[in-house]
């Protein structure tokens, strides 16, 4: 499997280039630097002749100049003649970030009039593509050498073939070599005349996911318009359709995969978000409305511990969780003193209290941070995506949430199963009289209950900070799919969150692409009107005294 | 007790009473509205008349929400949807009272259409051109989709907390559709730009007057036949299956069809108000199906007192009368005011308004049917 590096822009390439010379010290800077001023006065067709020279004589060492030359920002200083990359005029025609393109060395800015452009033609673009390509292929840095071999693999040429034979021989790192030899596969089935070679680089193209080569591939079995096949050689046809098939079904699989792992995402928001209520409804028995907004509290949480360490963003998310915590479950905590205490066995005027509450807090939210999204940064170790092969890749961010969602259930599961606190709260759950007989504070156990599922709905907050935004609204986004994965997985234990989160989430993401993202929350909905005629209490339902009342 | 000669009578002093104050409120508007000039006190502006022709259509709502939830426990949060649909019903046949009068000139197809580039009417557009059709379609729509939802949910015992999230993710769902284009009801935008009902000028202020007038008739005739029905035998049932579903299924009844019947009756009636509603604010978009629409006519009727149909009106006029004034004097409040409200009346005024008056009068008066003020949640629902 082909290793696919993170791709970064010629130009930031070069820089690093310039930054870390460690070109072979055989090369003579100064002797480099001496040639590279013959551009300045040199006339255009002498250019073609000097940048040849000073490929030979400065290697890797002249790569930044080649860069900077072929992008236009290639400048000689009228004072004395030395050759700069620059970057583009700003303001009054100021002409900044000017260094030495040969050792790199930071100069200072001036005026545009100070400097002039060092012009190149397309005859000397070409010629320059092709220095570039070759001095790549051929650096000393193991990054620039898988660069360059894919950018030639997306580039099929016949002038490609020899300088990858060249580079192939001398390569050493095994997964550069198949890269290598992948751009020579592509290339030869482009421009090769022999069938016998073309049916082997076929070979070797076999299985590989990379676009380019799926590109070259349909090219081959494409038909033009009079419905006459382009490629004449009958065998590479059938060849190439074959190979094709079995990249396509490889690929079919990955996306099957990704599908797979979004829906696990997905459902991995759905339970964290659901968990919480799945405590509050499940063992209180206590619908609450306001659940969304505690969510929401979670994730403006993170946004205010941003605000209060804006240098260290990595840390602020770990900081953040305790402190959403908190947060949310000290506001839980008020809600039940307040309020729920005292429509206790009225579930429906809970439900509305709640409610209220709910608005509350969302316009609290709205006049004290304003009714606009407020940004959340995603920490540096949680940004990009962990590419498995050029068809799959896994972002970061929501990999980490479905571990921390895994992570929080089994923590609140152990609190649940293994703490005196767990215990007293199993035992209110399933019959209040007889725990308050034994001398449960069934009081206090109600107002810890609610703060641990407000506090969970903090935690989610805090995730979901890092997959939405951050607005008044973020509760309510969520409030009737955290229900519907209650309502299904059933209020009896929080596996039924587990699964009932993880089904939805699946369910709708294989949907949306068949149906739209609307209609499949509709058939989710449907399929859960129906699920309930059979299992009016959801997959896990409640069992013992509680289930009766 | 409500007594036997109070069943049998379609105009029992209750319902005398209501419909002889609505009559006195309609005629003061009207002649306020038509006799006196602008500037005189006794002035009715067009934009009141408006105004509480909005009022009695939501009144209408609250009466049909107060059907299922005060008289039958069960606590609907996607009423609001039943009441957008009859006013998509009406809204379509308004847009084809358009005509070629639309932007594009194009007779065949409303506007939203056009622009989208469809080339016919969908089919399920065809006969909005009659008002009789679409009449039928604003009673139809709504109970046909209360029937197919209460068929599934009350034939398989879905009760109390279960049953209001059901509704309220229909609600939901609903929405997210009715905003797609592709369904057909002109999106994010709704249905707007109407020019004429029956022929008459939807701006002019005697139309106005005239919705503002019809409106308070419905409600006359739909608090009449709600009250009728809530003394009747059926009535009697339905108030047996809120204060013990268990036992009066145990008697007998076959309570779910009951359920299903008054859920059915009542989002009809939803859908009535919806349709006169349209008309008068002049558009029918999406968020009328927004689940906060739902929650808020709940708390008109607990606020007013529900299982009493007149707690309902008074519930419903009176919080939007004060939403309009908190809206135009400081919009930012009227969310902390309606949560407030939702939290207030829950806990201190369990049963509304009419629970306060109610308990003063009770002591020397012990028959004006106070068995209706259910006993909120019975130990049957509360699970």
């Amino acid at each position: 499997m082909t290793l696919l590096l993170l791709t970064a822009p010629p130009s930031a390439m070069a820089q690093s280039v310039t930054n870390t010379p460690d070109s072979p010290a055989a090369v003579d800077i100064a002797g480099l630097s001496a040639t590279a001023s013959k551009l300045a006065k040199a006339k255009l067709r002498q250019r073609a002749a000097i940048v040849s020279e000073l490929e030979a004589s400065g290697g890797e060492a002249a790569l930044p100049l080649f860069s900077a030359m072929l992008a236009g920002d290639l400048r000689y200083r009228k004072a004395d003649q030395r050759i700069v990359t620059t970057g583009e005029p700003v303001g009054d025609d100021e002409i900044v970030s000017v260094a030495d393109a040969i050792t790199g060395e930071a100069l200072e800015s001036a005026s545009e009039g100070a400097f002039r452009k060092v012009r190149v033609n397309n005859s000397l673009r070409i010629q320059l593509r092709k220095t570039i390509a070759r001095l790549t292929l051929m650096s000393s840095k193991p990054a620039l050498r898988e660069q360059a071999a894919l950018n030639m693999l997306s580039k099929p040429d016949a002038d490609n073939l020899p300088l990858l034979a060249e580079a192939l021989a001398k390569e050493p790192d095994a997964s550069i070599r198949e890269s290598i030899e992948l751009a020579m596969a592509v290339s030869t089935v482009k421009v090769s005349t022999d069938s016998t070679a073309r049916l082997a680089a076929l070979d070797t193209m076999s299985g590989n996911l990379n676009p380019a080569v799926r590109n070259e591939l349909n090219r081959l079995i494409a038909v033009d318009d009079d419905g006459n096949p382009e490629e004449a050689d009958k065998a590479v046809r059938d060849k190439a359709a074959t190979t094709l098939d079995g990249i396509e079904s490889r690929v079919s699989f990955f996306r099957f995969l990704e599908t797979l792992f979004f829906g696990l995402s997905l459902g991995s928001v759905l339970m964290l978000a659901a968990l919480g209520l799945a405590i509050t409804f499940g063992v209180m028995g206590v619908i609450n409305m306001a659940h969304g907004e505690l969510i929401m509290l979670g994730a403006y949480t993170t946004f205010v511990v941003q605000l209060l360490m804006p240098n260290h963003i990595g840390l602020s998310i770990l900081v953040a969780i305790p402190a959403a915590f908190v947060v949310s479950g000290l506001v839980g905590i008020l809600i039940e003193r307040g309020v729920i205490r005292f429509l206790h066995g009225r579930p429906l005027e809970t439900l509305l209290a709640t409610f209220g509450i709910s608005l509350i807090l969302q316009q609290a939210v709205r006049s004290i941070f304003s009714p606009l999204n407020r940004p959340v940064s995603t920490p540096e170790w949680m940004s990009g995506a962990l590419e498995l092969n050029p068809v799959l890749s896994l972002t970061y961010n929501r990999l980490y949430i479905l571990v921390f969602a895994l992570i929080v259930f089994f923590v609140l599961q152990m609190v649940l199963k293994k703490t005196s606190l767990g215990l007293n709260v199993r035992a209110v759950s399933q019959n209040r009289n007889m725990a308050k007989a034994i001398g449960i504070r069934s009081e206090r156990v109600d107002a810890l209950t609610f703060g641990l599922g407000s506090g969970i709905a903090g935690v989610a907050g805090v995730a979901l900070s890092q997959l939405t935004n951050v607005g008044p609204n973020l509760g309510q986004t969520y409030i009737i799919d955290s229900f519907l994965v209650v309502v299904f997985g059933g209020a009896g234990n929080l596996w039924g969150t587990l699964v009932g989160g993880f089904t939805l989430g699946i369910a709708n993401k294989f949907m949306e692409p068949v149906t739209g993202a609307v209609l499949a929350n509709i058939l989710v909905l449907i399929f859960i009107i129906l699920f309930i005629q059979k299992r009016p209490r959801g997959l896990f339902p409640q069992k013992g005294r509680a289930a009766d009342s | 007790m409500t007594t036997i000669t109070q069943r049998r009578s379609l105009l029992s002093s209750n319902v005398r009473n209501f419909i002889g104050l609505l009559f006195l409120v309609t005629a003061l508007a009207t002649i306020g509205n038509t006799m006196f000039a602008e500037g005189s006190i006794f002035y009715v502006s067009t934009y009141t008349i408006t105004l509480l022709g909005k009022y009695l259509t939501f009144a209408i709502l609250a009466l049909a929400v107060d059907l299922i939830w005060g008289y039958c426990g069960i606590l609907s949060l996607g009423h609001g949807a039943f009441f957008a649909l009859g006013g998509y019903a009406m809204g379509m046949y308004l847009m084809r009272q358009i005509g070629d009068r639309g932007v594009y000139g194009n007779a065949e197809l409303p506007d939203f259409m056009v622009f989208l580039n469809w080339q016919e009417l969908p089919w399920f557009w065809s006969g909005f051109d009659s008002f009789g059709f679409a009449l039928l379609m604003m009673m139809f729509v709504p109970g046909l989709l209360a029937f197919v939802f209460g068929m599934l949910a009350f034939r398989s015992r879905v009760t109390g907390v279960y049953l209001s999230i059901m509704t309220q993710a229909l609600t939901y769902a609903l929405m997210l559709a009715f905003f797609r284009n592709e369904m057909g009801f002109g999106g994010n935008n709704g249905l707007t730009d109407f020019k004429e009902l029956l022929g008459f000028d939807l701006q002019a202020d005697s139309t106005r007057l005239g919705l503002f007038i019809a409106t308070s008739v419905v409600l006359a005739v739909a608090y009449g036949i709600s009250h009728f029905v809530m003394a009747s035998r059926l009535g009697r049932v339905i108030i047996a299956i809120r204060d013990g579903e268990a036992r009066a299924r145990f008697l007998g009844y076959r309570t779910d069809h009951y359920k299903v019947w008054l859920f059915v009756f009542s989002a009809a009636l939803a859908g009535i108000a919806g349709a006169l509603y349209v008309p008068q604010v002049g558009i029918i978009n999406p968020g009328e199906f927004s689940p906060l629409n739902s929650i808020e006519i709940v708390v008109w009727v607990a606020v007013g007192g529900r299982g009493t149909l007149y707690g309902a009106v008074i519930g419903a006029i009176l919080v939007n009368y004060l939403k309009t004034r908190f809206t135009a004097i400081m919009p930012e409040a009227w969310l902390f005011g309606l949560g407030a409200l939702f939290v207030a009346v829950t806990l201190f005024m369990p049963n509304g308004i009419v629970g306060l008056f109610r308990r003063e009068k009770s002591d020397d008066n012990n028959d004006d049917g106070s068995d209706t003020t259910p006993p909120l949640t019975t130990t049957a629902e509360a699970s």
